[in-house]
């Protein structure tokens, strides 16, 4: 028997494993695609003043920066929101923020952008507010899901102990709803690096006007060499959170 | 009488006006060193009781003084770090290790590394788990029965003298509860805390209480007394319904074998020749004797019919003495023992299985006879 199943129950579930290897696989494809189109299509002159590497090069930093701004945005207003609204006597504030995202969620980003755009003008600082709002919700939502599902009776025995509220919530309440948060935070960085091919429309740049040349002058290499680019940029800040998420986790859960 | 270490000064407790409150001016006392249970029915207000004691739930009037010290003066946090608190869930932290859930209350008194180190090993030998395999596991890796034994030592690490225990084996299994009852008392024995142990359990309050407190809804005191008292002159009805039926029965697990006159059936000890036997048989009332090894200790119930079967050499003859009671047994286990006897008597040796006598029916019976 013993040899038949040695010991499963220490062994990484399978999903979490696959979560470590599904984004680099499909980076590594997408890549060899793209390098494909690259060599093998018809590139001309204009495609090749399109994907001109100190254009890409720009376009890259561009997005890293709207990806990186907005999702450190995010993070800094969702989660100590989340953990606000969790307190206790907040539980008509919390429905309402989780309703009221949830509708921002739902307008198309476009349109959030073109919103920020009436009130704020054109620029990169627009499309990072946008952005944050987009995807405010999936962070705010998991910390807020993370911080409720901690077990009362492990804060009960806490605070029976002599932990003060604030203890309570630095060292029992967070390290027990880590991996929660970070899977929100993982969802809001893959929708801002993605998202963040929009920029362009308000000027705020990005790997977007790659796939905007393309489309207006009819590039198909181009279009799809950008396209290829955002995704593999979001594959890799997925994977990076997968690995912050295992690496994070307290042991012992 | 000294002065009781806590005391409700007519504490109430209730949740917003138009509801019936939880704790209805409660006045009580628990003295120094004792077992006090709360025991109720459920929604009675026995844990919300035993909540505002460490202030985990505000009293809306009413004192509570802790060493006659108003609990209300003291910053919360504090006051429960000098106090144990011991849940049903066990509520131990999933992401600590065991040797850092004992340590919780020492750190949040700032004792030093040292220190800290060798009172985790100290607890866990209490608690009879060993330091070595157990310090460095995590909670998930602990069966129920051992999570409640870690509770108790985490509660109990910064030595606190008062410990609330909140149905903390309800939810382990008979087996394991009975274990760990019984090394609870043990342990109580040894260091003699104040506790407040609330229970829904009859059977479990008279075991584990020097006094029991019988509460009503609205955390009223139906009757406060030894479980002694309490099992032989019940104050009202309520009382009578909650103890159930069975109230001698119950009675059995507070006395100890030690309090009955055994009874002295002839001895053999081996070697011994049939024809001795057979005599030492019929100069005695009984029907049966003990057959002791040469270190005294009780192997074989031997009757006439076993030595008239001379086919047997006699240290084989008769039936084997199973069970042997301590003097510190409760009278249910010797009645337990006694049933299942083929003689319908129990042996009852000293700890290192010496012979002193015989448990009957008749002398069990008489024990409880003279309560009345």
């Amino acid at each position: 028997m013993s040899t038949i199943s040695p010991n499963l129950s220490n062994r990484t579930p399978l999903s979490e494993r696959l979560d470590l290897i599904v984004s680099p696989i499909f980076a590594v494809i997408l890549g060899i695609i793209g390098t494909a189109v690259w060599l093998y299509s018809d590139i001309d002159l204009i495609t090749e003043d399109i994907l001109a590497p100190e254009k890409l090069q720009r376009q890259l930093g561009e997005t890293l920066l709207l990806g990186f701004s907005s999702s450190i945005l995010v993070i800094l207003v969702a989660i100590p929101l989340g953990i606000v609204v969790t307190r206790k006597g907040f539980p008509r504030l919390k429905n309402f923020l989780v309703d009221t995202l949830g509708l921002a969620q739902a307008l198309p980003a476009y349109g959030l952008i073109v919103i920020f755009f009436s009130f704020m003008g054109a620029g990169i600082t627009t499309v990072i507010f946008a952005l944050a709002t987009f995807s405010l919700l999936p962070v705010l939502r998991n910390t807020i899901v993370g911080l409720e599902q901690v077990d009362k009776s492990v804060i009960d025995a806490g605070r029976g102990m002599g932990y003060t509220s604030r203890q309570i919530l630095m060292k029992i309440e967070l390290p027990l709803s880590v991996e929660v948060i970070i899977a929100g935070i993982r969802t809001a960085i893959v929708i801002n690096v993605g998202m963040s091919a929009l920029a362009f429309l308000v000027g705020g740049g990005g790997l977007g006007e790659t796939i905007n040349s393309g489309l207006k002058l009819d590039r198909g290499p181009a279009i799809l060499i950008g396209a290829v680019i955002v995704a593999i940029l979001a594959l890799v800040f997925d994977f990076l959170s997968a690995l912050a998420q295992k690496y994070l986790k307290p042991k012992g859960l | 009488m000294s002065e009781p270490l806590i005391r409700l000064e007519s504490v109430s407790k209730s949740y917003g006006s138009g509801t019936e409150p939880a704790v209805k001016k409660l006045t009580l006392e628990v003295e120094k060193g004792e077992v006090l249970v709360l025991v109720g029915p459920s929604g009675c207000g026995k844990s919300t009781t035993l909540r505002l004691i460490n202030r985990l739930i505000e009293p809306t009037s009413g004192k509570i003084f802790l060493n006659g010290e108003d609990v209300t003066d003291v910053d919360p946090s504090e006051l429960r770090r000098k106090i144990g608190y011991v849940i049903q869930q066990v509520g131990l932290f999933p992401h600590r290790t065991i040797a850092e859930n004992i340590a919780t209350v020492p750190k949040l008194l700032g004792w030093d590394k040292d220190r800290i180190e060798s009172r985790i090993d100290e607890m866990l030998e209490l608690v009879s788990m060993d330091p070595e395999t157990y310090r460095d596991r995590y909670p998930k890796e602990l069966s129920g029965g051992q999570a409640q034994r870690v509770g108790v030592a985490r509660a109990l690490a910064a030595d606190p003298d008062v410990l609330l225990m909140d149905e903390p084996f309800g939810a382990i299994d008979p087996i394991t509860r009975d274990r760990l009852q019984n090394e609870f008392l043990r342990l109580q024995q040894e260091l003699k805390k104040t506790i407040v142990f609330v229970t829904h359990d009859i059977d479990e309050a008279i075991k584990m209480g020097n006094r029991i407190a019988i509460l009503r809804e609205g955390s009223e005191i139906a009757q406060l007394d030894t479980p002694e008292a309490i099992l032989s002159h019940p104050a009202d009805e309520f009382v009578e319904s909650f103890l159930g039926s069975g109230a001698i029965l119950k009675g059995l697990t507070l006395k100890k074998v030690r309090d009955i006159d055994l009874h002295q059936v002839p001895t053999l000890t081996a070697p011994v020749s049939r024809d001795q036997a057979l005599q030492a048989l019929q100069d005695s009332p009984d029907q049966v004797a003990v057959l002791l090894d040469d270190k005294e200790q009780p192997t074989r119930w031997i009757d006439e019919k076993a030595l008239n079967r001379t086919s047997q050499p006699i240290e084989k003859s008769g039936r084997p003495v199973t069970v042997n009671l301590q003097p510190e047994d409760t009278l249910q286990d010797a009645l337990t023992s006694m049933l299942q006897s083929s003689v319908g008597m129990a042996v009852v040796t000293d700890r290192k299985g010496k012979y002193l006598g015989c448990c009957t029916i008749e002398s069990l019976a008489k024990l409880i006879m003279s309560e009345g």
